[in-house]
């Protein structure tokens, strides 16, 4: 009996040495890669279909992409990964998520693995203004693959209505109030159409980067370890948002959720709304109005951060694994691929080359907006990221919230959040 | 020869629990007793590795701003659902007991808020709430109420997160309040109404007792409730505007996993063990002395 049973177990375990064995040959290194999907659409889908593309041309390479939720979830989920020791190698992790992963020594800057001077030519192959989150210390820790950019989405009917060119959408803060005030309808008391919503739930911080990079402020230096939240032309950016509002009228008071804000331009009650580039596939579909997309209008200059998400290589990873990993993002980021995944999704194509494929040529020639957030790359900075990220976004949050709410005048609640946010990056300094 | 019967007896006792020791002391025990110990230090960083601060993490979260907002408006949620939920529990419940048409219907109707999860509730309730297109606006424009920003307005926020926990929470207490009152003997009814007691005053003097029991246990799901239950904040508002929704879990969890400060993350979960364990000693000991068990 027991000899009958000690066959069996020896039987198993030679097949199953031998099946291991099989796998090793057939695969040389395995990969694991978390990425986040932040806006609607079956994006999941498509970075599936890419990475099966590049599992067929390179035979000798198994990666498992994991869907992980929000920009939020996928951060916690990779760095749950690396504490747990069944680490990932690479990860689409948020663009301005670069200084916590340099504290907490979890990735390698590109220029460590890079070797050819054709593979160092690559790195400098994207627009300069998606680089900004991704570069610090003079290394590159993060390469640009699903970023986006703030664009203004507008009802063309609505503006036609309400007797203003169609194609000439607001591009300075004064004719967007003049036009705003026209494009307000009322019946009696009640607004059926607002003229513009900014969301400031969410990722309020971001839509004020725009608003302050049009007052020509930055809001923080690029070594992360300074905000400039109190500075005038800050204050007077967020005054400005908060007036639209109070004093004239042609946005909801209070704050304005990000998540239904597409469903209240798609619906007819707002002329215009700021989001994120990532939306303009959906929009296109679900529009049954003709709408026109242009560049955030301008006060002292024009201005918008990058969003999005970029590349990382973790730094617990063997050389051919940091290897395998190079291959699959320049796979990933090829001007061909970075095409279709532009076309497919509404985000930047993130290099100039993209842009000069037959692909994206005649889409950009068929749909002109699909261009806007590329031509805006020129006045774009990066998104606002320092050490200590999530809590100095969230004091920046909490101020634009309670100044748009009424509780507190911008100049207060900004100064406040920057004696904050001072007290928790003296040490970076 | 009985000393070793009885060994043999603990030997066995012990074995019967280890399972469930085991799973007690990884999941139970250990963490509560780790995350207490992780609030006397620092978070570490590659470049600064923890260190023993003693109280400072306690120190830094009475000076916290927004911990003392967050308690605020926790103790609000706390009076504005538990009363209300189980309020309405009862009255529910005291309803679908008696005869009345499509009783089934009418029951499972009222459970069917428990069943469906939080997010996808949320997920619904955040188009009841948008301004304009929102269900609640577009009622309210029949009526020729102007529209609210119910969500983005520092005022409402709050009571809109409330209306959706009570909605969710009252046909869950129902449901044992229903339980409780088909085990009352129909007999007393039949007293009563002998000795010619109004409905009232029948519901007052012998129900109402008679539900103590269960009363004290919805009090203490719905106690524990109110701190634990913050899911469709992560839909409807992340806590804002400007804190104004945000509750002592949420910020647990921005400290843990938007911050990465695990160790404050941990102060403030001791804080809130600590409160919870009170309040369920308290209502034990004060109430169970009222409480009449058959």
């Amino acid at each position: 009996m027991i000899g009958r049973f000690r066959r069996v177990t020896k039987g198993l375990a030679l097949s199953l040495f031998m099946m291991f064995a099989y796998a090793q040959s057939a695969v040389a290194v395995e990969l694991t890669m978390y990425y986040p999907v932040a806006v609607g659409g079956p994006l999941t889908k498509v970075v599936d279909g890419m990475v099966a593309e590049f599992m067929k041309a390179n035979p000798d390479i198994k990666v498992k992409a994991i869907y992980a939720g929000n920009y939020n979830d996928a951060r916690i989920k990779a760095l749950a990964a690396l504490k747990s020791g069944q680490p990932a190698q690479l990860s689409v992790m948020f663009s301005i998520d670069i200084y916590e992963l340099i504290e907490q020594d979890a990735i390698v800057p590109f220029d460590d693995i890079v070797e050819t001077p054709e593979e160092k030519a690559w790195l400098n192959s994207f627009y300069p203004a998606l680089m900004g989150n991704g570069r610090t210390g003079g290394k590159t820790w993060g390469i640009p693959f699903q970023r986006s950019t703030i664009v203004m989405y507008y009802n063309k009917d609505a503006f036609k209505e309400a007797g203003l060119d169609p194609n000439k959408p607001p591009a300075t803060w004064d004719e967007l109030v003049s036009m705003g005030k026209k494009l307000v309808k009322k019946t009696g008391d009640k607004v059926d159409r607002w003229a513009i919503m900014i969301p400031s739930t969410g990722y309020p911080y971001w839509m004020f980067g725009a608003l302050t990079m049009e007052n020509d402020q930055v809001l923080m230096n690029s070594d992360g370890n300074k905000t400039f939240f109190n500075a005038t032309p800050t204050v007077s950016a967020l005054e400005f948002w908060q007036e639209l509002g109070d004093k004239h009228g042609i946005m909801p008071k209070g704050t304005i959720e990000w998540g239904t804000l597409r469903k209240n331009f798609l619906e007819g009650r707002t002329a215009i709304m700021w989001h994120s580039t990532g939306n303009l596939t959906v929009v296109k579909k679900k529009a049954k109005f003709d709408f026109g997309v242009a560049m955030l209008p301008a006060n002292k200059r024009r201005g918008t951060p990058t969003g999005g998400g970029n590349f990382y290589i973790f730094k617990k990873t063997k050389p051919e694994e940091r290897k395998a990993a190079m291959k699959l993002i320049r796979f990933l980021t090829e001007p061909k691929r970075a095409a279709e995944w532009s076309i497919k999704t509404g985000y930047i194509g993130t290099s100039p080359a993209a842009y000069k494929t037959p692909e994206l040529e005649k889409y950009v020639a068929d749909f002109p907006p699909a261009a806007v957030a590329r031509d805006q790359l020129e006045f774009a900075t990066p998104e606002l990221s320092t050490y200590q990220a999530g809590r100095v976004r969230k004091l920046l949050d909490d101020a634009i919230q309670s100044t748009l709410t009424g509780k507190k005048p911008a100049k207060d609640s900004l100064g406040s959040a920057q004696t904050q946010s001072e007290r928790l990056l003296k040490r970076y300094q | 020869m009985s000393s070793a019967h009885t060994t043999r007896n603990q030997v066995y006792g012990w074995l019967l629990l280890t399972p469930a020791a085991i799973l007690l002391i990884t999941f139970t025990h250990y963490p509560a007793i780790a995350t207490l110990a992780q609030s006397f230090f620092s978070t570490g960083t590659v470049s600064r590795p923890s260190k023993f601060i003693g109280l400072d993490n306690y120190r830094s979260m009475l000076e916290d701003e927004v911990f003392w907002k967050v308690l605020e408006n926790n103790i609000w949620y706390a009076v504005g659902t538990i009363p209300i939920s189980i309020a309405i529990a009862l009255l529910m419940a005291v309803w679908v007991n008696g005869k009345l048409p499509l009783r089934g219907l009418v029951r499972m109707s009222y459970f069917t808020p428990t069943i469906l999860p939080m997010i996808a509730v949320a997920n619904i309730w955040l188009f009841f709430y948008t301004p304009e297109i929102g269900l609640l606006d577009q009622v309210g424009a029949l009526f020729g109420f102007a529209s609210h920003n119910w969500l983005g307005d520092t005022d409402t926020v709050l009571g809109c997160i409330i209306a959706i926990a009570i909605w969710k929470e009252a046909g869950f207490f129902m449901i044992f309040y229903l339980a409780a009152l088909q085990t009352l003997p129909p007999e007393l009814e039949e007293a009563a109404k002998l000795e010619g007691a109004s409905r009232w005053t029948f519901f007052r003097r012998v129900t109402f007792p008679l539900l103590m029991p269960t009363t004290l246990f919805v009090l203490i799901n719905a106690v524990i409730n109110s701190f634990k239950l913050v899911d469709q904040l992560f839909i409807l508002t992340k806590g804002g505007p400007d804190n104004a929704s945000s509750l002592l879990l949420y910020y647990i969890y921005e400290a843990a996993f938007s911050f990465f400060d695990q160790n404050y993350a941990s102060t403030l979960t001791v804080v809130l063990l600590l409160m919870l364990a009170v309040i369920a000693i308290g209502q034990f000991v004060i109430l169970d002395k009222r409480i009449h068990y058959r």
